[in-house]
């Protein structure tokens, strides 16, 4: 017997976008699952119990932030210096809540509320991906990037790295780690529709790379996210649409 | 078994929060000015092509006493990440790209490099 088709009563192209978005979190969860077992091995090397590990992965939810404060703690920083570290680092979510906040005005603010704490880099670019695609907002869509592609196996291998530790090998060993920057490569691909968009992409790329190696990394991907759209916009004036 | 770091998790949870739901839960969408939407548009391409290149060329270690240690890097990353953006422009499927790209940094460790 088949199983009952949940999507059975929607429209063609919003079935099918859910399917392809689903096809497209695959490579999410591993990247997600990989770096949470890598954070949950870290977090163990440094002393932390399974529930600060898992406290960190539930709460703070962002990978770079969890694993900068990590190596703080090991470090003997102080908390401040942790906290402020995070806030910098998390700082690129304003970009991402910003720009899914036009498909999602007509949320109830609780919703956006509660949407928001599961924004990450992988959810943003799931989301607005699909939302590009269908031409609007899909609640079930924003919830499998965030809740299934992200947050349930971020969390699962937290716990798997802290608790089982060196009995399963490190993900890098198969090459798991290039699966974030490949799966964000390729969904700024997805979102390209015209001139504009390729040029907001190449020269997000290029000063998020330029800025990182001078700076900081977490400030070159701000300010490739920030920049990037407005040199887009200043070079193509007609909208570059294909 | 230890409980100290969890209000460190709560403060950094505080000061995480507010820069993803901000936006989302005091923007006007219906003030905002056709400049201002075209801009967010390009937002998506711009800082996840940002993220691509960043965790792809460079290199960020923490060394053990917690500070940061950032440099250029060269690596099988490089043609793996370029093969999955080809595969997702010519067959718009990402999995594949993401396979693709996995294979190579895979052998690529598997014979010595990287």
């Amino acid at each position: 017997m088949s199983a009952p088709d949940i999507h059975a009563d929607l429209p063609t192209d919003l079935r099918s976008a859910r399917r392809r978005l689903a096809v497209d979190g695959l490579g999410i969860v591993a990247s997600a699952a990989g770096f949470g077992f890598v954070y949950g091995l870290s977090a163990r090397t440094a002393g932390f119990s399974p529930i600060e590990a898992s406290a960190m992965s539930v709460i703070v939810f962002g990978g770079a932030a969890q694993f900068a404060a990590v190596g703080y703690v090991m470090g003997g920083f102080s908390w401040a210096g942790v906290v402020l570290l995070t806030a910098f680092l998390n700082a690129r979510h304003l970009l991402y809540s910003a720009a899914l906040a036009p498909y999602l005005a007509d949320q109830p603010r609780p919703v956006r509320a509660a949407m928001a704490h599961v924004l990450t880099d992988e959810a943003f670019a799931l989301s607005i991906t699909h939302f590009r695609r269908v031409g609007r907002a899909d609640l079930w869509g924003y919830w499998f990037a965030g809740i299934v592609a992200t947050f349930i196996p971020w969390n699962v291998a937290t716990l798997a790295g802290v608790a089982l530790g060196g009995a399963i090998p490190d993900p890098s060993v198969f090459g798991l780690d290039v699966v974030f920057p490949a799966a964000m490569g390729g969904l700024a691909i997805a979102l390209v529709a015209g001139r504009r968009e390729v040029i907001a992409a190449i020269s997000g790329a290029i000063l998020a790379v330029a800025i990182s190696l001078a700076w900081d990394p977490a400030a070159g991907i701000v300010a490739g996210g920030l920049l990037g759209p407005a040199i887009g916009i200043a070079v193509v004036r007609d909208g570059g649409g294909r | 078994m230890s409980l100290e770091l969890i209000p460190l998790a709560v403060l950094m949870g505080l000061v995480t929060y507010p820069s993803r739901s901000l936006p989302l839960l005091v923007s006007r969408v219906d003030r905002m000015p056709p400049l201002a939407l075209a801009y967010l548009r390009l937002v998506g391409p711009a800082v996840l092509a940002a993220l691509a290149a960043a965790n792809t060329v460079v290199r960020v270690e923490t060394l053990a006493d917690g500070t940061r240690d950032v440099s250029f890097y060269v690596g099988p990353e490089w043609p793996a990440v370029a093969l999955c953006l080809v595969l997702v422009a010519w067959r718009r499927n990402l999995l594949l790209g993401i396979v693709g790209a996995v294979a190579v940094v895979a052998l690529a460790r598997a014979v010595g490099l990287g």
